[in-house]
C-alpha cells in the first residue's frame, strides 16, 4: 500500500512536471505568435560571428526607427549555416526573408533564379549609395552587372609579421614580398626551442579552411584546377611547386600540428606570440590589435599577399545579405538589410561598440571615418588595397574558365574542395607526399571536369 | 586474522617448533597483504579509468567558469579565477524557449513510444503474432537509411504539411526514430518474464489489459525505466532533424549550443556554459533512475 502511494505520487510529480514544462512551451509559443501579431516578422538566417551578432545587439536601433518590423534571428556556425540556408533557399521554402550568403552563392543562385535582383531597391533607397561598396566585392555579388546581395563585410588575404622579431634579427619586410623572401625570413625566424614558429598557415582540411590560402598560392605560382577546356590540372608542374612549396614551408618552419590548424588556432598562436608570421584573411587584424585578446599588438605589421609570379595575390571573400525569391515580405526584408548594410550603421557599431568592431572591407567610405583611420591606422590601408586588388576573374597567369580566386564558382567545389583539401591535410600531417596527394586530387577534379567537358 | 607468534619469548628450545607457525603466519600476513593491495590496485586502477572517462566533462564544467581568453591558452591552467560572465551570456541569449522546446519534444516522444511500444513488444514477445522475426527486421530496418540520405524528401514532406519549425514536428520524428530500438530492447525485457507468472494470472481470470499493466509491467518496469532512459537521452540530443527542420520557433537544445560556434573569435568558455546547462536534464534523468537503469541494462544480459 504504501509503496504503492510513493508510486502514485511519483506519477504524480511528473505528470506536474511534464504539464509545468508544456505550460512552459505554450507560454513562449503564445509569446512569439502575439509577438507577430502587429506588423511584419522577418527570420534573418546568419553565420555566428562576431560580427553579425553584433548586428543582433543593434537591432533595437532599426525597430526603434521600424516599428512595424520585427526581426527574428537564427544563429548557427558557417558549415550548418550554409546546408541550411541552401537547403532551404533551393527548395523554395519560405523560412527566410533575408539570408546570410557569401560571394560563392551569390552569383550561382542569381543564375538559378533563387535570389531577388537588389539593383532597383539599391539604386531606389535614398541615401544607400551603392556605388560605395568596394568595387571587387560589390562586383562579386553581382550577376549580370545587378547586385544580388549586399556585402555585410569583405576580406581578402595578406601577410602578418612581428616587427620587433624581424627587427631583432635586422631583416626587413618589402611592401609586396615574394614567397621566397617569406619563406627565407621564416627560416630566420623559426625556433621550436623557444617556441616560436616561423609562419603559421592553415593546414585543417576544408575547401574554406587550408584550400584558401593554399589556392592564393597555387594561384601565384602560375597553377591553375581546370584549362579553359575543363581539363584537370592539379598534377601539371606548376601546381606540385606550389604545393610542396606550402607543406614544405609548414614542416620546415610552420606551427606544431599544423594539420589540424585552422584561422582560429593560428589566430591565437599569432596573439600569443607563438608565431612570427601569418598568412591570412584581412578580418583577423582586427583581433591581433585588440589588447583584450591578443599580447602582441602595435609589433604586427601588414603587407600585401606575397607572390611568385602574378602581381597580386589575395583572395576575397564576403560575407552579405541577399533575399530569397519566396521570402513573402521583400520590402521588410530589404529595409533590414539596408540598414545594417549602410554606412550609418557602421557609425552605429563605431559609436555603441567601439570602433575596432565596425565590419571592414564593405564600403570605401568607411575608411575616410577619421575614428576608423585611428583606430585602425595599423591595418586599414594594407586591408583595402588588398581588396581592392583582388581579381576574381583573372585569379592566375593563364586562362581559366571558372571565376573565384580562393575558390571555384561552381557547385560542385563544395565537395570536391574538402576532398581535395583532405587529401593536403595527409601531405601536411606526413603521412603521404605532397606529390601523391596531388595524383589523388588531379582525379577528382577530372571527375568533376568531365561534367562539364560533355555541356 | 590470527595473531602472529611472539618472537621475544623465544628460546632456543623453541625455535625448530616456531619456524613452521612463523613461516605460516608470514605466509597469511603476505596473503592478506597481497589481497590488500590487489584491491588497493583494483580500486586505484577503477579510479583513474573514471577520470579519464569523467575528466572531458569536469573539463567542460571548469572551463564553463572561465574567461574566453584563458579557455583558449596553449597551456591549460587548471587554478584560475572563476567567473559566472558565461553563464550569464547564455541567459541572456535567451537559453527558455530551446530548453522548453527540447523537454516537450522529447518528454512527449518517449510517451509515445512507450504507449505504442509496450503493446508491441508485447505482442512480439509473450503472444508472438505471425512471422515476428520478419516484424522485428522490418522494425529495425528503419534505423538502416541513414537520416541525411532521407533528409531532402523529409523535409519537402514537412514543408508541404505546412509543419516546419514546429515542435510537434519533431515530437513525431523523434517517436518514430526511437520506437525500433524501443521495442527490439523491450522484447528482450518481456522475454525474461517467467510464462508460469502470466499462466498463472490468466488462469486466475485476469483481462489482457490487467494482465499487461498489473502483472507484466510491474516485473519489466526496470527496463522499462532503461528503455525511456535511452529514449530521453537520443531525443535530447538529436541535431540533425532539429537542425534542418527547425528555424526560429522550435530549435532545440544542440540547435542553441552550435549558435555559440563561431569561425571568427573565441567562443569555448560561452560554449562550455551552455553545454553544462545542457547536459544537467539529461544528468539527473540519469541520477534519478539509475538504480533502475543497472537493473535493467544488464536484465536481459543472460538468457
Amino acid at each position: 500500500m504504501r509503496i504503492r502511494r510513493g508510486r502514485r505520487r511519483a506519477l504524480a510529480a511528473c505528470a506536474l512536471a511534464a504539464a509545468t514544462l508544456l505550460t512552459a512551451s505554450g507560454c513562449a509559443g503564445a509569446g512569439e505568435a502575439s509577438g507577430s501579431g502587429s506588423g511584419t516578422t522577418i527570420t534573418v538566417a546568419i553565420v555566428a560571428n562576431p560580427q553579425m551578432q553584433d548586428v543582433e545587439t543593434l537591432t533595437s536601433y532599426f525597430t526603434r526607427t521600424h516599428p512595424g518590423i520585427h526581426v527574428k534571428y537564427v544563429t548557427l556556425p558557417e558549415n550548418e549555416a550554409r546546408q541550411k540556408i541552401t537547403e532551404s533557399v533551393a527548395t523554395g521554402s519560405n523560412e527566410f526573408d533575408v539570408v546570410m550568403i557569401s560571394n560563392y552563392e551569390t552569383p550561382m543562385w542569381a543564375k538559378n533564379g533563387w535570389l531577388t535582383d537588389l539593383q532597383p531597391y539599391a539604386d531606389g533607397t535614398p541615401g544607400y549609395d551603392p556605388g560605395d561598396f568596394v568595387k571587387p566585392v560589390k562586383d562579386s555579388l553581382s550577376y549580370r552587372g545587378d547586385l544580388y546581395s549586399v556585402p555585410f563585410y569583405g576580406e581578402s588575404s595578406f601577410l602578418m609579421y612581428r616587427k620587433d622579431l624581424l627587427a631583432a634579427h635586422h631583416l626587413t619586410m618589402p611592401e609586396h614580398p615574394t614567397w621566397a623572401q617569406v619563406a627565407a625570413i621564416a627560416d630566420k625566424l623559426d625556433d621550436p626551442k623557444h617556441n616560436l614558429a616561423g609562419i603559421c598557415l592553415r593546414g585543417d582540411p576544408g575547401w574554406g579552411e587550408n584550400l584558401a590560402p593554399l589556392d592564393t598560392v597555387i594561384n601565384t605560382f602560375g597553377g591553375r584546377w581546370y584549362d579553359p577546356q575543363w581539363n584537370a590540372q592539379l598534377d601539371s608542374p606548376q601546381v606540385k611547386k606550389a604545393v610542396n612549396f606550402y607543406v614544405d614551408l609548414l614542416h620546415r618552419d610552420g606551427e606544431p600540428g599544423a594539420a589540424t590548424a585552422g584561422f582560429t588556432e593560428c589566430g591565437t598562436d599569432m596573439a600569443q606570440g607563438t608565431a612570427a608570421m601569418w598568412y591570412d584573411a584581412t578580418s583577423a587584424a582586427g583581433s591581433l590589435e585588440d589588447p583584450t585578446s591578443s599580447k602582441v599588438v602595435g609589433k604586427i605589421g601588414y603587407v600585401q599577399a606575397p607572390v611568385e609570379k602574378t602581381p597580386s595575390s589575395g583572395w576575397l571573400y564576403s560575407w552579405s545579405l541577399g533575399i530569397p525569391k519566396t521570402s513573402a515580405h521583400q520590402q521588410a526584408a530589404w529595409q533590414f538589410m539596408s540598414w545594417a548594410t549602410s554606412k550609418d550603421y557602421i557609425k552605429l557599431v563605431g559609436s555603441k561598440l567601439g570602433w575596432s568592431r565596425v565590419p571592414p572591407g564593405s564600403r570605401t567610405s568607411t575608411y575616410q571615418l577619421p575614428q576608423y583611420e585611428k583606430a585602425a591606422a595599423a591595418f586599414a590601408k594594407p586591408t583595402l588595397e588588398a581588396i581592392s586588388s583582388a581579381d576574381p576573374g583573372h585569379p592566375t597567369v593563364g586562362a581559366v574558365p571558372y571565376t573565384g580566386v580562393q575558390f571555384l564558382d561552381i557547385p560542385e567545389f563544395e565537395d570536391l574542395g574538402t576532398r581535395v583539401s583532405q587529401q593536403i591535410t595527409a601531405a601536411v600531417a606526413g603521412q603521404q607526399s605532397a606529390d601523391a596527394a596531388l595524383t589523388q586530387a588531379q582525379q577528382y577534379a577530372q571527375t568533376v571536369g568531365d561534367t562539364y567537358r560533355k555541356h | 586474522m590470527a595473531s602472529a607468534t611472539p618472537t621475544a619469548s623465544s628460546g632456543a628450545g623453541a625455535r625448530p617448533a616456531e619456524v613452521p607457525a612463523r613461516s605460516k603466519s608470514r605466509a597469511r600476513k603476505a596473503g592478506s597483504r597481497r589481497r590488500v593491495l590487489g584491491q588497493v590496485s583494483w580500486t586505484a586502477g577503477a579510479w583513474i579509468a573514471a577520470l579519464i572517462f569523467f575528466f572531458p566533462v569536469l573539463w567542460m564544467a571548469l572551463t564553463a567558469f572561465k574567461q574566453e581568453s584563458a579557455a583558449y591558452t596553449t597551456t591549460p591552467h587548471l587554478v584560475f579565477k572563476p567567473t559566472l560572465d558565461q553563464f550569464r551570456a547564455v541567459f541572456d541569449a535567451g537559453i527558455g524557449p530551446y530548453l522548453a522546446n527540447s523537454a516537450t519534444a522529447t518528454l512527449l516522444s518517449t510517451l509515445l513510444v512507450l504507449v505504442l511500444g509496450i503493446p508491441a513488444a508485447y505482442a512480439l514477445s509473450i503472444r508472438p503474432v505471425r512471422k515476428t522475426r520478419d516484424v522485428l527486421f522490418f522494425f529495425i530496418s528503419t534505423k538502416m537509411l541513414p537520416g541525411v540520405a532521407a533528409i531532402i524528401p523529409v523535409y519537402l514532406a514537412v514543408r508541404d504539411l505546412g509543419a516546419l519549425d514546429s515542435v510537434w514536428t519533431l515530437m513525431v520524428l523523434y517517436t518514430a526514430m526511437n520506437l525500433p530500438i524501443a521495442v527490439w530492447m523491450m522484447r528482450s525485457f518481456f522475454l525474461e518474464v517467467p510464462g508460469e507468472v502470466l499462466e498463472a494470472a490468466r488462469v486466475d481470470g485476469v483481462t489482457l489489459r490487467q494482465e499487461i499493466t498489473r502483472i507484466l509491467l510491474p516485473i519489466v518496469a526496470p527496463g522499462i525505466a532503461a528503455t525511456a532512459l535511452i529514449c530521453v537521452i537520443f531525443s535530447w540530443n538529436e541535431f540533425f532533424l532539429a537542425l534542418n527542420l527547425t528555424s526560429v520557433r522550435a530549435g532545440t537544445m544542440p540547435i542553441f549550443l552550435v549558435g555559440f560556434m563561431s569561425s571568427e573569435g573565441l567562443y569555448w568558455a560561452k560554449l562550455a556554459a551552455a553545454a553544462t546547462l545542457a547536459c544537467l536534464p539529461v544528468l539527473l534523468a540519469g541520477w534519478l533512475a539509475q538504480k533502475q537503469l543497472v537493473r535493467g541494462l544488464s536484465m536481459g544480459a543472460v538468457k
